[in-house]
Formats: structure tokens, C-alpha cells, sequence
């Protein structure tokens, strides 16, 4: 087997992980392990991340994804409960009736998507390869997914911290982290 | 339709994975785990994006020093495309930013509410509905 080869079986044995992962949080009633089962499924896609050369996403989602990810989910389950109620007969029913659904409609939609791989989808010849070739001679940094990041795409980094400050914000103040202005709630 | 499915067997597996995560979005009356689910769905979501911009014998879009002091990158030099690579970066991190707020609200209805099963809380607010003679 050649290196390619080698490649696609781990992506084969990273996808079977993923999968039995995910039916694994879906059964499983204890938050604890749920959560730490998503850390672990966070993990493997960045796994999966580099096998698809992605190197910078890969890196984010190890250490987003997989760390700051858990351990909120973690903190909030300790805050909370550490078991769910098992599901009723009924949302089981109902959430296999819309997953079906809203499967069939994607699996319909599969055939039009581009070939696995292939290099001339529209994708894959637009902006994005012209970055490749620009980025040599006008920003001269190695990583180009750095320089779309910081430089041409710079506006979206900006709302992205906009975002990222507006979620802490609102956090502070949903949880009262400052403390102040907490009345007394005498019995209920 | 065997040879669709076989030339697009990754997107498949994906869509798989998608459609697992809205199923623990939907049946779950835990809220926490709801946010588990919703956080599946969406790493399911990152995966799909960064397939498409595979492109096979690929490299990630990094050059090597000696390329870019030259100024031009070899002709036969085949990159990942970077601009997914970049949405998804973004997405990531804004994921978290949301998951927080999430998880931040359901902290909220525990203090409140004293239960995070959506059945009990609807319980709860009917009660409180007829208590006050609505």
C-alpha cells in the first residue's frame, strides 16, 4: 500500500470512530460520560482534520473544540445534574420521523455534490486558489491560512472578536459573575 | 447509484454524523445534552466543509521558505483550498462563543427552575400558570 492508501484506511477507521461515538452520546443517560465522550469526538474530527490537510483547523479544534469546549460542558454539567432522563417512546418517534426526513432530503441532494477529491469543483478553481498564488507576492508569509485570515479576510476576524466579546458579556451577566446587585430571593 | 455513493463515500459518512446529532438535538429533553448534540451536529458541519475543499495528493497551503523568498511557487504544486480552512476557523471559535451562551442560560434555568428536563419545566410553568388563575 502506498501512503495515500495508508491515509484513506485511518480516515475509514476515524470515521467509524465518530460514528460510534456519537450513537454512544446519543444512548447514554450519564452527563459525564456524554461530555466527556463529545471531548473525545471533538478529538478524532481534528484528527480527521489533518488527513484532510488541514493544519490550522486541525490545531483549533484540538484546542477549542476538544479543550475549551469540554471543560465549559463540564462545569455546566457539575452546575446542573449528572444524569438525563432517559428519552419517552414518543420524542424517540418523532426524532427518528425528522432525522429520516431531513436525511432523505440531504442524501437526495448527495449526487450533486462534487466528486471526493477532485480539484476543478467550483470550490475548489474560485477565490480560494487565487489566495494560494497571491499570497507569495503580497503578503510573503508562509501560511496562507493565516494570511486570508489576518489579512484579506481580516473584516471577519474583526466580527468574529465581536462576536466572541458579545457571548462573554452576556455570560457575565446571565451567571452575575460580578456578584453585584444580587437580591435576596426569601422564600420563593 | 452505487458509483454516486462510492465517489462521494466521505460525504455520506458525514451526513450520517449530521443526522445523528439533530436526532440528540430533538430527543433529548435534557438540556445539556441537547447542547452535547447541537455541538455534534455542528463538528459534523466543519467536517463537511473541510471535504469539500480536499482536493486529492494535496498538501496543506504552507510553502516552504525557499519558495517564498523566489517569490512564485512551483507550477506542479497541488494546495488544499485554504478559504473553507478559513470560514471554519472562524466557525469554530464563534461555536464556542455560542456553546458558552448556551450553557450560560441553562446554568440560569437551574438556579430558577431547580430541573434542566424540558418536561418538568413545562410542568413547572404550567402549574405557575394555574396558580395564578390564567
Amino acid at each position: 500500500m502506498n501512503g495515500a492508501e495508508i491515509t484513506q484506511v485511518f480516515d475509514y477507521l476515524l470515521m467509524v470512530m465518530l460514528l460510534a461515538i456519537s450513537i454512544a452520546v446519543i444512548r447514554l443517560q450519564n452527563l459525564f460520560a456524554v461530555v466527556v465522550l463529545t471531548g473525545a469526538y471533538s478529538l478524532i474530527a481534528a484528527a480527521w482534520f489533518v488527513s484532510l490537510s488541514a493544519a490550522d483547523v486541525a490545531i483549533t479544534e484540538a484546542a477549542v473544540g476538544a479543550g475549551i469546549s469540554t471543560v465549559l460542558l463540564l462545569a455546566a454539567m457539575l452546575l446542573t445534574s449528572r444524569e438525563a432522563k432517559p428519552t419517552s417512546a414518543f420524542r424517540h418517534w418523532s426524532a427518528l420521523v425528522v432525522m429520516t426526513a431531513a436525511g432523505a432530503a440531504v442524501f437526495y441532494a448527495l449526487g450533486d455534490l462534487p466528486v471526493y477529491g477532485s480539484a476543478d469543483t467550483p470550490a475548489n478553481t474560485g477565490v480560494g486558489m487565487d489566495y494560494i498564488t497571491r499570497t507569495p507576492e503580497e503578503i510573503n508569509i508562509p501560511n496562507v491560512v493565516t494570511a486570508v485570515l489576518a489579512s484579506y479576510r481580516g473584516f471577519d476576524t474583526m466580527g468574529e472578536v465581536f462576536v466572541v466579546f458579545a457571548a462573554g458579556v452576556g455570560v457575565a451577566l446571565l451567571l452575575n459573575l460580578s456578584g453585584r446587585g444580587r437580591r435576596e430571593e426569601g422564600g420563593e | 447509484m452505487l458509483e454516486i455513493l462510492g465517489d462521494r463515500f466521505t460525504y455520506a459518512v458525514i451526513l450520517v454524523l449530521m443526522m445523528v446529532g439533530l436526532y440528540a438535538v430533538i430527543a433529548t429533553g435534557n438540556l445539556v445534552k441537547r447542547m452535547v448534540g447541537l455541538s455534534i451536529f455542528q463538528t459534523s458541519v466543519f467536517l463537511l466543509y473541510i471535504a469539500t475543499a480536499k482536493i486529492t495528493g494535496g498538501a496543506p497551503a504552507i510553502f516552504a521558505y525557499s519558495d517564498l523568498a523566489a517569490g512564485t511557487i512551483p507550477d506542479d504544486a497541488v494546495y488544499a483550498n485554504p478559504l473553507p480552512h478559513v470560514l471554519i476557523l472562524t466557525a469554530i471559535v464563534v461555536g464556542v462563543a455560542t456553546l458558552a451562551m448556551g450553557l450560560a442560560l441553562v446554568v440560569r434555568i437551574r438556579e430558577v427552575y431547580g430541573t434542566i428536563e424540558d418536561d418538568e419545566l413545562s410542568e413547572i410553568d404550567h402549574d405557575d400558570e394555574l396558580k395564578k388563575g390564567v
